[in-house]
Parts: structure tokens; sequence; C-alpha cells
């Protein structure tokens, strides 16, 4: 009696150990697959609208065939630059503060609070604020207010994944740094930050691939330019804006590039992650965590 | 309390080298009763004892071998084992000198009796075993007191053994004829004299275990201990 | 060269927490000394005294001299002075990962501003011979992680990395518990060499240890320090009954 007992259990084990082990199989799919799905169709819909046009052209006319997106790319590019130099610095001087420095204090907590209400923001609301902070005192629209809407809103998740990382690095490390007799900020720079900075990247990349592709706080500050711009006082234009200009406009051709830019957008999103990960890997050395 | 274990051992060992003990005791005891009723079926009894007295010694020593070892004894631990060591040996020579005594006791029986030798080894041998029952009530008691008090009553014995010699050698010379029972006489007192010194290695070794001090020249603490009560 | 450790009513507080109480002791230069007592009697505590590392808390607090060589550590200089004078092996061995060999060895110095590139690598090499790991990481000096190093190696490795700054007191708070007896019985042996450069103070709760490499030993029991003699007197007949009863192991 004993022993059915016990093999019914153990049958009823692996049935229920190979359920949950295709319920988790399930669950990887639902996410995957739709990444996949997108990534294709995009593929289908806009790879026949590539051509070298599209990377060094900028857009013709309403009603014209032709052109390309190549002063969107670019202006993306200005935008993104203003808004990691923005984003970064400020992010990741947040996150020291939060680890090495403020743990426990109330000053870190209203910051950490802060932070998260940030990213709850709306982007339609950052662009907003940026254009009474910026667009209306100097009564022009520019490059420089879309990568101040785009910084801010890098802040919170290069300050949150920066702390995160930081409290990671194991306090006996700390220890080691102090025990030797480095000052307090210098065991903070040159050890801790030093031993988290691979997490670091990787927030910082989180943040950028988030804001590469916003568009809505680039209404009212950007603008949109139809001609080639990189000044950082007049308007700019960007992928995304590009995209939904042409996207919600009536033309044909402009449907066409729009699918063109969002996969160029997606790819260039990828590629500049990857290159940041080659560049930081170079000089990791053998067997370092 | 923790350690309990080890200090079942402890206590255990103990137990055997008080079972040692008395194996010597009573061979010393029969061994001097022997001479003094000169039965050799005694005789016989002290020298198969020794039998038992060796194969204990030796598994005491290995005993107090395994706690070293296997428990890292420390302060008063290390000094008990290192103690039951040094008494074991001690122990064993007592039993030695016992069979040693009933040894000569054989011999006399072989020898006509001689009515009175100048030595009086009753005496003695009264002295040596009490200087064996203190020493080893000092042990069972951990009392260092007792034991200084046994180291005392070895100037006595000493002395005893000096002039057993004396006057022994003296027999010797100048009545030949009962040379061989002097001679006998004279072993008996030398095995007595060597009983006592065992039972007085035996209170150092307990002033040892118990307060860590090393009392082995006893005779210059105990002047020195005597001329400062004198002074003050 | 080491220079002796004079310590004098030294009282310790985490919050409200009197963690020492009233220690009085003089420490040997060029001893090794031994600190042992059962856990939380706050002998690691002390040990953060002597190199103001328990500072780093902020619910800190201490009254009393701790004097090493002719400084008053608490008022004549500020922590990081003191702390590369006094150097410290943590119980867990902690190379910076992301360094390699050389720079974990020279960190304490390069972080430092230390330039001297020719008197570095001197600096190091004797360092790593002194803590007799050289041999076995020269080839890969500058290619190899500190983290990637077995256990003992980098135990070693941190040794070197104290020595490197040259100081005069070596911190030691239990350096072998986490390895195995060989590399323990390889960081004994080092303690002997170091004792003739250096002051040592080793936190240990392995008496034997401190039995083998520690001329002077203290017992501390509660935050106080209920004893200290040297290392003999200790484990063959220590004075107090306190004393006695944590070495023998008979606690309750």
């Amino acid at each position: 009696m004993a022993r059915n007992a016990s093999s019914f259990r153990s049958k009823y084990r692996a049935a229920a150990d190979h359920i949950v082990t295709g319920l988790a199989t399930l669950a990887t799919a639902l996410v995957v697959v739709p990444l996949v799905a997108i990534f294709v169709y995009l593929l289908l819909k806009g790879a026949s609208s590539l051509n070298l046009d599209f990377f060094i052209k900028n857009p013709v006319p309403e009603g014209e065939s032709g052109g390309g997106m190549a002063n969107a790319i670019v202006g993306s590019g200005v935008l993104l630059g203003i808004a990691s130099l923005i984003g970064v610095p400020i992010g990741i001087g947040a996150g020291i503060y939060l680890a090495e420095f403020g743990r426990g204090t109330k000053l870190a907590n209203a910051i950490r609070f802060t932070a998260d209400v940030l990213n709850g923001v709306p982007s339609i609301v950052m662009g907003l604020a940026a254009y009474s902070l910026i667009v209306i005192p100097q009564r022009h629209f520019s490059a420089l207010s879309g990568g101040v809407a785009l910084g801010i809103m890098m802040i919170p998740t290069v300050a949150r994944t920066s702390e995160e990382m930081l409290l990671m690095v194991p306090d006996m490390i700390r220890e080691a740094a102090l025990g030797l007799g480095l000052s307090n900020w210098r065991s903070v720079l040159s050890i801790t930050v030093r031993t988290a900075s691979p997490g670091i990247i990787t927030g910082c990349m989180l943040a950028f691939a988030r804001v590469a592709g916003e568009t809505a706080p680039l209404i009212f500050t950007a603008l949109g330019n139809a001609f080639w711009s990189v000044n950082p006082n007049r308007e700019i234009e960007a992928l995304p804006l590009q995209i939904w200009v042409y996207a919600t406009g009536p033309y044909e051709d402009q449907h066409r590039l729009a699918w063109a830019g969002a996969l160029v957008l997606i790819v260039l999103i990828v590629l500049a992650v990857s290159l940041v990960r080659y560049v930081t890997s170079r000089g990791v050395l053998k067997g370092a965590s | 309390m923790t350690r309990i274990r080890f200090q079942q051992s402890l206590d255990q060992l103990k137990e055997n080298l008080l079972v040692m003990a008395g194996l010597a005791e009573q061979a010393i005891q029969r061994a001097i009763e022997a001479y003094r009723v000169r039965d050799l079926s005694i005789c016989d009894l002290v020298s198969r004892s020794e039998v038992a007295i060796n194969r204990l010694e030796r598994d005491i020593d290995q005993e107090a071998l395994d706690l070293l070892a296997m428990e890292q004894p420390m302060a008063i631990d290390l000094r008990f084992i290192l103690s039951v060591i040094k008494i074991n040996a001690d122990l064993e020579r007592v039993g030695d000198s016992a069979k040693s005594i009933s040894e000569r006791v054989r011999n006399m029986e072989q020898m006509p009796a001689v009515s009175e030798l100048p030595v009086d080894i009753p005496r003695m041998a009264t002295l040596s075993a009490e200087m064996v029952r203190k020493s080893l009530q000092s042990f069972i008691d951990a009392d260092p007191e007792l034991a200084r008090a046994v180291l005392m009553m070895d100037d006595a014995v000493d002395t005893m053994n000096r002039a057993a010699y004396k006057s022994l050698t003296k027999v010797m010379e100048e009545q030949s004829h009962i040379a061989p029972q002097a001679l006998n006489a004279l072993m008996i007192c030398r095995a007595l004299e060597r009983v006592a010194d065992h039972a007085t290695n035996i209170a150092e070794d307990v002033i040892f275990w118990v307060e860590g001090s090393d009392v082995r020249h006893h005779k210059s603490v105990l002047a020195q201990r005597q001329s400062t009560e004198a002074r003050g | 060269m080491g220079v002796g450790i004079e310590v004098s009513g030294l009282n310790a507080w985490y919050g409200t927490n009197h963690t020492l109480q009233d220690i009085n002791l003089n420490i040997p230069a060029n001893h090794a000394t031994a600190l042992i007592g059962p856990s939380g009697c706050g002998k690691s505590t002390f040990v953060r005294c002597l190199n103001r590392m328990h500072e780093t808390n902020p619910i800190a607090r201490v009254t009393g001299t701790v004097r090493i060589g002719d400084m008053d550590i608490y008022n004549d200089a500020k922590p990081v002075e003191i702390r590369r004078r006094v150097g410290m092996v943590f119980q867990r061995p902690n190379p910076f990962p992301t360094m390699s060999i050389y720079d974990n060895v020279a960190s304490g110095l390069k972080l430092n501003g230390y330039k001297n590139k020719r008197s570095l690598d001197e600096i190091v090499e004797r360092s790593l011979k002194n803590s007799a790991l050289w041999d076995e990481v020269k080839d890969d000096l500058k290619s190899k992680s500190g983290a990637s190093l077995s256990g003992g190696q980098q135990q070693r490795l941190c040794i070197a990395r104290a020595l490197a700054v040259d100081p005069e007191v070596l911190l030691m708070d239990e350096p072998a518990s986490a390895l195995d007896p060989v590399s323990t019985s390889k960081i004994e042996d080092l303690i002997f060499q170091l004792k003739s450069q250096y002051t040592i103070v080793i936190v240990t709760h392995n008496m034997q240890q401190a039995a083998r490499v520690a001329e002077k030993t203290g017992f501390f029991l509660n935050g106080r320090m209920v004893e200290f003699d040297s290392t003999h007197k200790i484990f063959t007949n220590p004075s107090d009954k306190r004393t006695e009863d944590y070495i023998t192991g008979r606690f309750g």
C-alpha cells in the first residue's frame, strides 16, 4: 500500500514538474515572439524602401517621391548627444550620492522618491515642461530644448540603476580601499564606481535606448526641420518625430519611408548599444568579475 | 556545559589511573606483608599482579595519547593529562619495587633465619606505604597541600635508608656468615626508598597539575619557604 | 620597522551599545600579538579602533587614547594618515576585482598619487616576495585580475597590497579563517617572517593559531580585556578562571 502511495506521489511530482516547465516556456515564448514578430514585420515592410538615398538625402516636398531621412538620423544623434550630456552625469552623480554618501538619509529618500515620480511623468508632459522653461523664454524652438527634455527623462533610469549597481559592490571592497588610507571620495570613484561600471553603463544604455525612440517630448521643443541642421539653437529633425509625421500623413511615399525609418531606428539603437558594450569589454582582464 | 564528552573522557582516564594505583598500592602492601610473615604464597600474588599492572600502564598511556591528539587540551586539561602519564610511569615502578621486595623475601626463605638485623624495615615500610597512600589521595582530591605533606615525609625515609646502609654494611663486614641476609635486607631497604621517591614524584605531579608550578627541586623550594617563615 | 602600540582607557560605542569597556594594554613592537575571545566579545571592534576603521560606521564613538609609536592617533592625525601607517588584512580576501595583480598591489600607492613607475615596479615585486606570492604570479602580473587567484593566493595578495604602502603596523582580522590548512600554514609562516619588520596584531578564533604565531595573547570577553600575557602562560596556566574556561572550551 505504502509503495503505491509513494510512487503515485513521485508520478504526481514529475507531472507537476513538466507542467510548470511548459508554462515557463510558454511565458518565454509570449515575450520573445512579439519582439521577433515586430522586427520581422518591420524588416518586411521597410527593407524594400531602403536605399542609399535614405541615408544621404533630406526629405523632398510633400507629394514628391524619393528623398531620405539623413537629417533625421543626424538630428537624432544631436538630440541624443545633448540628452546624454545631461542625463548621464547627473544620473550617475545622483546614483553615487544615493549609494555612497547619503545612505539612509532623508535627503536620499527624497531624491529617490523624486526620481521615481519623474520616471512616471508622461513624456508629453516632459516636452511641455521643456517648452515652458526653454522655448518660451528663448522665443524659438531648438534642439537644445528637445535634448534637455530627453536628458531629464534619462536621469531617473540612470540614477536608479547606478545606485543598484553600486550597492551591489560588496562592502568589503570599500573597506579594503579605506584600509589602505584612501580618502572617501577617492575610494568611491576609483574603486567602487570602477567595480560597478559595467552595470552603470548598462543603466545608461537602457536610458539611452528608451529616449532614442521618444517622440512626444520633441513635438513642442525640437519641432522638426525639413532641412539639414545640426545647430542646437535651431529646430532639428529626429527619426521618431519624422516617422510619426510621415506615418500619420496621407502620402504613400512617406508611409514607405516611415517603415524604413522605424527599421533603421531600431537597428541604430541596437548598433549603438553593442558598440558601447564592445568598447567597454575590451578593457576587462582575464578572470575579472 | 560544553565539551561534555571530553570531560567524561578525562574522568574515565582518572578512573583507570586509580585502578592502576589500587593495584600498585596493593602490590606494595602485599610485599610488605610477605616480608612480615614470610609467606611465599603472597609472593606469588605479587608476581602475578605485575602482569596486570604492565598491561594497564600501556592502556593508560595510549588513552592519554589519544586525548592529546584528538582533543587539543589546553591549560589545566593539558597539565592533567601530562601528570597522568607521569604518575602512570611511577605507579608501574612501584609495582616493580613490590616485585623486587617479594623476590628478596623468597630469597631470604632459602637462607637460615637471622634473629635480629639492626634495621627497622617494618617502620620504613609503613612510612613508604603511607607516602604512597597519601600521594594517591592527593591525586584523588586534587589537593596540593596534602601533596606537599608527602614531599616533607621523604626526608625521613632517606635518613632511615642511609642509616640502614651504614649498619648493614657493617654487619656484612663483621659478621660475614650472615652477609647474604644482610644484603637482602639492604636491597629491601633500597626498594622501599625507591617507593618513597616514586610517591614523591606523584605528589610533585599533582602540584604541577593543580597549580601549574613545577616543584621538582622541591627541597630548595621547601627550604626557601621554611627560611622565609622563620624570618617572618 | 615596527612600533609599539599603547592603549589606555579605550572605550567604544556603536550607538548606545558599549562595545569596548576600559581597555588598557601595551602591544610590543616587532612582535605578533594575538587577540582571542568568543564571538561578539569586542576583539574585532578593538582592532578597528587601532586604525580608526570603526569610524566608517556613522554611529561609532570612541574615548580614550591610542598611541602608535609617538602619535596619538585620535588627536594628532586624520584617519587617512593613520591608515597609511597601519595596514589591515580582512577575514575574507578582498582584492579589487577589476584590477590586475600588479594594480592591486600598487593601488595603495598609485591611488594616492605616487607616480614613479620604476620604483613602483620594485615595490610591487618586493611586496609580493614578502608575502610569498611572487613566484606564483610573476608572469601574470598585468594580465590576470586579482579575483582570478585561489582563496589562499588572494589573501596573500591582500597582504602584499597592505605591505606595499610600507606600514609600521599590520592588523589582521582572522586572516586565515576562510582558508584551507595548507594556505593557513603559509600565512602563519609569513607572519613569522614579517614579525621582524612590522608589529602584527592578529585576531583569531583559532587558539592553536595564536599559540603558533604570537608571543603575547590577549583574551577579550564581553567588551573587556580579561587577561593579557605571554602566549605560553595563557595557554598552559592562565591567571583568570574565565580565560581558562574559554581556552579549555568549557562554557555554561
